[in-house]
């Protein structure tokens, strides 16, 4: 049996040995350096860093980072350093859950945030809540989170998808027309996302051509940019993301349908426009944050210390919006001066953010009645040449501040339950 | 020859009880090494799958390579259940078990003349059909978002009622019953004249055939038995996470589960177990460590394939053997 | 309504015509060694990144030649290392070790290029559609339709003209007889290995510059070859040929009725396939099953 495995002299079990402790010094390391501060505060942060949101979920880390070095560096909270501890969901539910639950029953972490993936946030959501812990959604965009599954220790930083409808859509019909065909990513964001700009659409009094639904994953857009393109609308709104999106603009643009129709959309990110190429770069969209923001107080030094810790990579809005969930964590434990996650979740109520932390012109602040942050929306063009810098690839037209992209509190059908 | 055949059996008893013996006391043992209650419950019903892969694939020898379809469909089944119709624990089960059994029965009838690579090709595709509907069908199942809310509802059993929505611990034991619940019917199953007749057909399927066994049938069979297990671990599966979702069907779950029977040991009873154990904590120790967790995984994968084909119970065997 | 269709068709047959040269590398694969190579999709993705690391140096067309046959190389050597120690065994393996393989190129492409997405720029005069009217028709994806139909024919006359292809297709038939016969089997089979990986490094070259590039990108196009070879017939390449156009055309088509429905007309057609008449359109009776 052995015989089949001719390593010559070498044989089989010296070279698993050899790999087995190869392997396990590689695994082994961390834990030999890290010499736990005994008194730290551990907050918890669940993210898919592998799957399709891996870029992003990178960038919300770093943020995090960032916001964890200074805030130690200016006494921690309550006197406490704070310890991060990261897990993968891999974009699964069930590790999801699992990982949320390591992180709350064996590691006592006394913050949670994530997930980027809306259903992993709302599946951890329910175990935070479970455990009475302060959960900060950084990049989930469903509107439940802050509506109808609203719970009272979850705040979520990151625009609504009727926020980002509301943002562009009125700029939309006054520039490019009434007549709107839709492509749209067949899942719930995408859903909420067409729903809330048609919504919009009738009030203005324009009319839908038509609204693809494309599954996820699809690569091959052409079908349904024929068939738009045959619908003839005035506006064709992308509303895939990530690889979606790169896909179907590239394609946009290789059909040249640009030039016969305008191309918009609703929520754009970097992270796409980097990984398109420059003809692809075209249409009106709104940012939830731009790191090019001239005058605004707090930008340049947070772009510039980014900028060290990625090699040179400018922050993006994921970056932000770790940054501020940690950033927002600090500050209120800070000033209620305890660590209760009843209190902690009662005191961000209508907190307003700083002016280094919310890093915009308008008021930044959590929305007592469905835990929202009214965050600004960034509306602007993509640039196919970048402005001078390589990546400053979009030009921001204006910046709506949150409460005025979303729907009152009473329309977002939250209601929360406190513990008694 | 009667005194070698206590020793045996005596052997095996005291395995058994080890086994039984660990399981039970987890929640106490578990946290002095690191782990936590909730991996224990994974922990169990994941092994549980890998127990019923294994039931086909090393006591019948057919490889099926889509199995996680059954599992996923368990799931939705259960979910759905106590989402849209009553709020019962041991309905939701119960609906789960048999949606993913049944649909493994039809399917099965379909494919059972195939063997070799073109049938785990083909159940490679069908667990993809089924993967796809799940993702489509938004409007039931929720598609990429899942199926929820649902939450596994509180078990009254007339003298008291166990918490199993907010106990961890509860929810261990309840999940520990009904697998020692699962496994002791494998086990009857695997035991019986046909449990025999299986074992034959891996041997030598030409011989069986021979000896005037229908083969196609106790394929079949031995196929939808393997299916509600699976779609019973599912079940269980959607209790452990309240929530169900699509990916719970992907091929590459199918692909995890037949990893922890080949891991843990095909030809054994308890080897998928053993693998389900092995493979779930180091996925969840390797990935809490580093984010490049996937090659470790996939190492693993070549590893095992490459040296150790007979898996960890496998191994041991043999060198207590030679 | 009918420019439609006809539009949709053309398309389809496009689309289809990228799923055939997955798909035939993989059903290569499939006939001589018995092996589903599920890291197939991952070797399309390296193909990918090659070339979008070589475009620089060598412009788009030298990447193109150059990033197949680096592919192959990586493909030939990961074929004497870890495959060539699974024929033979229970299939079972093969797809355990492919299955792990995958795993290692997908998170392997990640920690090379990073997890976010790479643009893979076409030369300007490709991108262009041929007319105002048929705008879906870009050069370059009648570039793609044009390379794959180049290399099915020098696939045609490898098989049929060469020895060592005359070996792999007695092979496909009967390997032992061809062992007996004294043909070194061994390098047949890494032989054969390597080309079904280089065509599967150009299908990763064509689709960067179709699709972009992405780690996880070879996981979704994986499937639609698996569906172009059932349907068309296990063990026969011509059978994979027409598979991969028909899925693309039903796709092309379902798009224009049942838009949702498009990707699930793939496996409906497979299901049928498989009720109707299970050895797929072109396949042989007895041939792996």
């Amino acid at each position: 049996m052995t015989k089949r495995l001719d390593f010559g002299a070498v044989d089989r079990r010296t070279i698993v040995k050899a790999g087995a402790v190869a392997g396990l010094s590689q695994i082994a390391a961390p834990f030999i350096w890290s010499a736990r501060a005994a008194d730290a505060i551990k907050v918890g942060m669940v993210d898919p860093f592998t799957g399709v949101y891996a870029a992003v979920a990178q960038n919300e880390l770093i943020g995090v980072k960032y916001a964890v070095e200074q805030i130690n560096a200016k006494g921690g909270v309550l006197g406490r350093p704070i310890e991060l501890l990261v897990e993968d969901s891999a974009n699964d539910v069930g590790i999801g859950v699992q990982k949320t639950r390591k992180l709350i029953e064996r590691d006592g972490i006394q913050f949670l945030i994530g997930d980027v993936n809306s259903a992993i946030a709302l599946a951890i959501a329910q175990v935070s809540n479970e455990k009475k812990v302060l959960h900060i959604v950084s990049g989930g965009h469903t509107d439940g989170i802050t509506g109808k599954d609203c719970h009272w220790n979850v705040y979520r930083v990151c625009n609504t998808t009727k926020m980002e409808a509301n943002s562009v859509a009125e700029l939309l019909f006054n520039k490019y027309g009434k007549k709107w065909h839709f492509i749209t990513p067949d899942y719930a964001f995408g859903h909420t996302l067409q729903e809330a700009a048609q919504a919009d659409l009738t009030k203005f009094g324009g009319t839908v051509t038509g609204n693809e639904l494309t599954p996820l994953g699809t690569t091959d857009f052409s079908a349904y940019l024929i068939k738009a393109r045959a619908a003839n609308p005035d506006v064709l709104l992308v509303l895939p993301q990530g690889l979606d999106m790169v896909n179907c603009l590239k394609q946009i643009a290789q059909f040249g349908i640009e030039k016969q129709i305008h191309v918009a959309g609703l929520q754009q990110e970097l992270e796409s426009l980097e990984a398109m190429p420059p003809e692809a770069r075209v249409g009106i969209w709104m940012f939830e944050w731009y790191w090019k923001q001239p005058g605004v107080p707090g930008v340049e030094k947070f772009v510039a210390d980014i900028r060290k810790r990625t090699g040179g990579k400018v922050p993006t809005a994921r970056t932000w919006f770790g940054y501020t969930s940690m950033m927002s964590y600090a500050l209120v434990a800070n000033q209620a001066k305890t660590l209760d996650g009843v209190t902690l979740a009662k005191a961000l109520g209508n907190f307003e953010l700083p002016a280094d932390v919310k890093l915009q012109p308008n008021k930044c602040y959590y929305r007592a009645g469905d835990h929202q942050l009214m965050t600004s929306s960034f509306v602007g063009e993509a640039l196919t040449k970048p402005a001078g810098d390589p990546e400053d690839l979009f030009k921001v037209d204006t910046i709506v501040a949150g409460d005025k992209t979303s729907p009152p509190e009473s329309e977002t059908g939250c209601t929360l339950q406190w513990p008694a | 020859m009667s005194e070698l055949l206590n020793l045996e059996s005596g052997r095996k008893l005291a395995a058994l009880v080890a086994i039984l013996a660990a399981l039970v006391l987890a929640p106490f043992w578990m946290p002095l090494l690191g782990g936590y209650t909730a991996l224990g419950t994974r922990v169990l019903v994941l092994g549980l799958a890998a127990m019923s892969v294994n039931f086909l694939l090393g006591f019948t020898g057919v490889l099926s390579f889509g199995h996680a379809a059954w599992f996923g469909i368990g799931a939705y089944g259960c979910g759905m259940i106590l989402k849209f119709i009553a709020l019962s624990t041991p309905l939701g089960i119960l609906a789960g078990t048999l949606a993913g059994g049944l649909a493994g029965a039809v399917l099965g009838a379909l494919i059972v003349r195939r063997r070799g690579v073109y049938f785990a090709m083909v159940t490679i595709a069908f667990g993809q059909v089924f993967y796809y509907i799940a993702f489509q069908w938004s409007s039931v199942t929720g598609g990429d978002d899942g199926l929820r809310p649902f939450y596994r509802q509180p078990l009254h059993l007339g003298v008291a009622t166990l918490d199993i929505l907010n106990d961890a611990t509860a929810f261990y034991y309840f999940v520990l019953v009904c697998f020692v619940l699962a496994v002791a019917a494998m086990a009857f199953i695997l035991r019986s004249p046909f449990g025999r007749t299986m074992l034959a057909i891996r041997e030598n399927e030409r011989r069986a055939r021979f000896l005037g066994i229908p083969v196609e049938l106790h394929i079949w069979i031995a196929f939808t038995l393997s299916c509600f297990f699976m779609a019973y671990a599912g079940s269980l599966y959607a209790l452990v996470n309240n929530f169900a979702d699509p990916r719970g069907l992907h091929y590459s779950q199918s692909g995890d589960f037949v990893m922890m029977a080949v891991m843990g040991g095909m030809r054994s009873f308890w080897g998928p177990l053993l693998g389900a154990i092995v493979f779930v904590v180091f996925q969840d120790y390797v990935s809490s460590v580093t984010i490049n967790w996937q090659i470790f995984i996939g190492f693993l994968f070549v590893l095992v394939v490459l040296f150790f084909p007979r898996g960890l119970l496998g191994f041991l065997q043999q060198r207590r053997g030679a | 309504m009918t420019q439609l269709l006809l539009f949709n068709i053309t398309n389809g047959l496009i689309i289809g015509a990228f799923y055939v040269l997955m798909a035939i590398g993989l059903s290569l694969i499939l006939n001589l060694s018995n092996v589903i190579n599920f890291a197939h999709g991952g070797f399309l993705v390296v193909g990918g990144y090659i070339a979008y690391t070589l475009e620089p140096y060598l412009g788009f067309w030298g990447a193109l030649i150059a990033s197949p046959f680096l592919t192959a190389i990586i493909g030939l050597a990961v074929e004497k290392v870890l495959i060539s120690r699974v024929y033979g065994r229970d299939p079972l393996y093969s797809l355990l070790l492919t299955f792990g393989l995958a795993f290692i190129l997908e998170d392997g492409t990640r920690v090379i290029w990073g997890a976010n997405g790479k643009p893979f720029t076409i030369p300007a005069a490709l991108a262009q559609p041929l007319s105002n009217e048929f705008f879906f028709i870009t050069g370059y994806r009648l570039f793609m339709v044009v390379m794959v139909a180049v290399m099915i024919a020098l696939l045609f006359i490898l098989l049929r003209y060469t020895r060592a292809g005359i070996r792999i297709r007695a092979g496909t038939l009967d390997l032992e007889t061809v062992s007996a016969l004294g043909v070194n089997v061994r390098a047949l089979r890494s032989l054969n290995f390597a080309v079904g990986i280089f065509l599967a490094g150009l299908s990763g070259v064509l689709a960067g510059g179709q699709l972009g590039l992405e780690p996880t990108m070879g996981a979704g196009l994986l499937m639609p070859s698996f569906i172009a070879i059932i349907v068309g017939g296990v063990g026969s390449l011509i059978g994979t040929l027409v598979g991969g156009l028909l899925i693309g055309v039903a796709s092309g088509v379902t798009a224009v009725y049942f838009p949702a429905a498009s990707e699930a007309i793939m496996y409906v057609l497979m299901a049928v396939v498989l009720l109707v008449r299970p050895r797929g359109l072109f396949g042989e009776e007895g041939m792996l099953t």
